[in-house]
């Protein structure tokens, strides 16, 4: 990301600020991730005390081991959780990669006042709230049948469509059409003109908006909690909200272990996908 | 060439297109048609004119909501830019431990708003309980304990934005600016402010619409409590069709005019920041 790292980093390292700097800073991580280490710590603790005192260390007759961890898997079924959160997730981006893309891509290269008027739309679907859809979409996914992980995938391709295909259009428009009519003249068809040629070139936008689209599913709650049906199938989200029940009746020791399972996989994917996570937030906010 | 891809139209556009009318247009636009009929599911809508919107109006807790969500959008829109916006000064300065620092100030962002909602109730709840408080105690509490939590996931995202602006200014134009006698402050006004316009556009365009559009972390932190108080207006809209009864054709309204101030605020703000951009 940085530009000249080599002249900026000579030209401040000379700052005499640099160490009182980095110790300010340092300071504040450590109070960032508390938030975090105070939900782990509490997660080790017996129930009765995690909401009486949540900043002692669990010891003695506080501690109580993986007691919460198997109260709360029971209870939210976390596991299948987890599977329905993961095939979700994972099915929907591929999906919605391909399709916006493809669609992105034809829109582009045909302009006809229909392929305008599809854009526009998908343009105008970004500034929509999902309150404005929530019932009506709810209400026709129960209809087709799509209240189930495999027929959600359709309802998020729908959704998320708008943001997919304005960053897909923007990439396509900077492709010069010399390459695919160079393609199409040596005999390609336009489908595999797409995939050999203008897909491989997507490669970096396609990045950016699967991490936009995965941050965005993964975490999602309303959507998944009004179209499924959530008798038989639940996200990490509605799993959590779940463990809530009636007014004021929460376990608080199974939610802590519950919140340090759903925030678990979230660190791994980012301290793998680090540098793609961070980038794509870039490129995604510029296009934006 | 596009005569050949036209061809193409089932495979390529098809799949997008119908996923888009079910998903966006066709609730869209039933949405809009429901905000004027009375019904309890989408086949028994009997339309009944504007008398949707004027119970929405007439409904207290909306309005509340709306003064609510908007103060909490000034107020979170403002604390996160700006910190953002300093810690990134601060961490282009190319001091040790950069890359360690940004890594963590990013990561709450990733953390889901019903699992974040549920971390700071706990620690607000056990901070308040030192003075025999709770979270739900009034509106006030609820108030800033969303703000807090907001900033606590948002600063990391906007900061790696303003980064990356920041890391464009090309340097000899700071040099330049130095040369001629411009001080710490002018630099910062003149030159890196004017230079960082796109970020601010779309930083202040994200965080105004999170704030306006925020549901899980409010849903999860406080419910509304004390009575509807700490609710905002997602929250509203979504109470109004789930747990009253014949209220359903009431939330619908609701909804249109929450999307109609959602699009007004994107637009005009995109239209007013966009506008200060300048030519690189």
């Amino acid at each position: 990301m940085a530009k000249n790292p080599d002249n900026q980093v000579s030209a401040v390292r000379k700052t005499k600020h640099g160490t009182a700097l980095t110790i300010f800073f340092t300071l504040l991580s450590i109070v960032y991730v508390m938030p975090i280490i105070i939900v782990v710590m509490n997660s080790f603790k017996r129930k009765a005390y995690v909401n009486r005192y949540p900043f002692k260390i669990g010891t003695g007759k506080m501690f109580v081991g993986l007691e919460n961890y198997v109260e709360g898997i029971k209870k939210t079924e976390f596991f299948n959780a987890f599977g329905y959160s993961l095939f979700i997730t994972v099915c929907s981006v591929a999906v919605i990669i391909l399709c916006t893309s493809m669609c992105a891509w034809y829109i582009t290269r045909v302009q006809t006042p229909f392929t305008k008027a599809m854009y526009m739309l998908c343009l105008f679907s970004m500034i929509v709230p999902f309150q404005m859809v929530m019932f009506t979409l709810s209400k026709i996914a129960n209809m087709l049948h799509l209240s189930n992980p495999v027929g959600i995938i359709l309802v998020y391709l729908g959704f998320g469509a708008g943001l997919a295909v304005f960053m897909f259009t923007g990439f396509v428009k900077s492709i010069p059409l010399e390459i695919e009519e160079a393609a199409m003249i040596d005999g390609c068809t336009p489908i595999q003109t797409y995939f050999q040629v203008v897909f491989p070139i997507l490669k970096p936008t396609a990045i950016t908006v699967a991490i936009l689209q995965a941050m965005w599913i993964w975490n999602d709650y309303l959507l998944p909690y009004l179209v499924l049906d959530i008798k038989k199938y639940k996200t990490i989200p509605i799993a959590v909200q779940y463990l809530k029940g009636g007014y004021g009746s929460i376990d608080w020791g199974a939610m802590m272990a519950m919140l340090v399972l759903a925030i678990i996989p979230i660190i791994i994917f980012y301290i793998a996908c680090q540098k793609y996570i961070i980038e794509g937030v870039v490129a995604g906010a510029v296009k934006g | 060439m596009d005569k050949a891809i036209k061809r193409y139209f089932p495979l390529f556009a098809l799949p997008t297109l119908v996923a888009f009318t079910i998903g966006f247009i066709v609730p869209f636009a039933m949405g809009i048609y429901l905000s004027f009929c009375k019904f309890t599911t989408v086949t028994d809508a009997k339309f009944v004119g504007l008398s949707n919107y004027a119970k929405a109006f007439t409904d207290g807790t909306f309005g509340h909501s709306l003064w609510y969500t908007a103060l909490f959008t000034i107020v979170s829109v403002l604390l996160i830019n700006v910190l953002a916006f300093a810690i990134a000064m601060l961490l282009t300065k190319g001091i040790r431990g950069t890359n360690m620092f940004r890594t963590v100030f990013f990561m709450p962002n990733l953390i889901g708003g019903i699992v974040l909602g549920y971390i700071w109730q706990l620690i607000l709840n056990g901070i308040l309980a030192n003075f025999g408080r709770t979270l739900v105690y009034s509106a006030t509490y609820g108030f800033w304990g969303l703000v807090i939590l907001m900033c606590w996931q948002q600063i990391g995202y906007m900061m790696i934005i303003y980064i990356a602006g920041i890391q464009n200014i090309p340097g000899e134009l700071i040099e330049a600016a130095k040369i001629d006698g411009a001080t710490a402050p002018q630099v910062l006004t003149n030159v890196t402010l004017p230079m960082v316009m796109p970020s601010i556009t779309v930083c202040t365009f994200l965080t105004l619409t999170n704030g306006f559009k925020l549901f899980d972390q409010n849903l999860a932190l406080t419910n509304g409590a004390p009575s509807d108080m700490s609710q905002m207006m997602a929250l509203n809209i979504y109470d109004t069709f789930y747990t009253r009864q014949g209220f359903e054709g009431v939330g619908q309204a609701k909804a249109v005019v929450f999307f109609i101030i959602v699009a007004v605020i994107a637009v005009g703000q995109n239209v007013l920041t966009r506008s200060k951009e300048v030519q690189q």
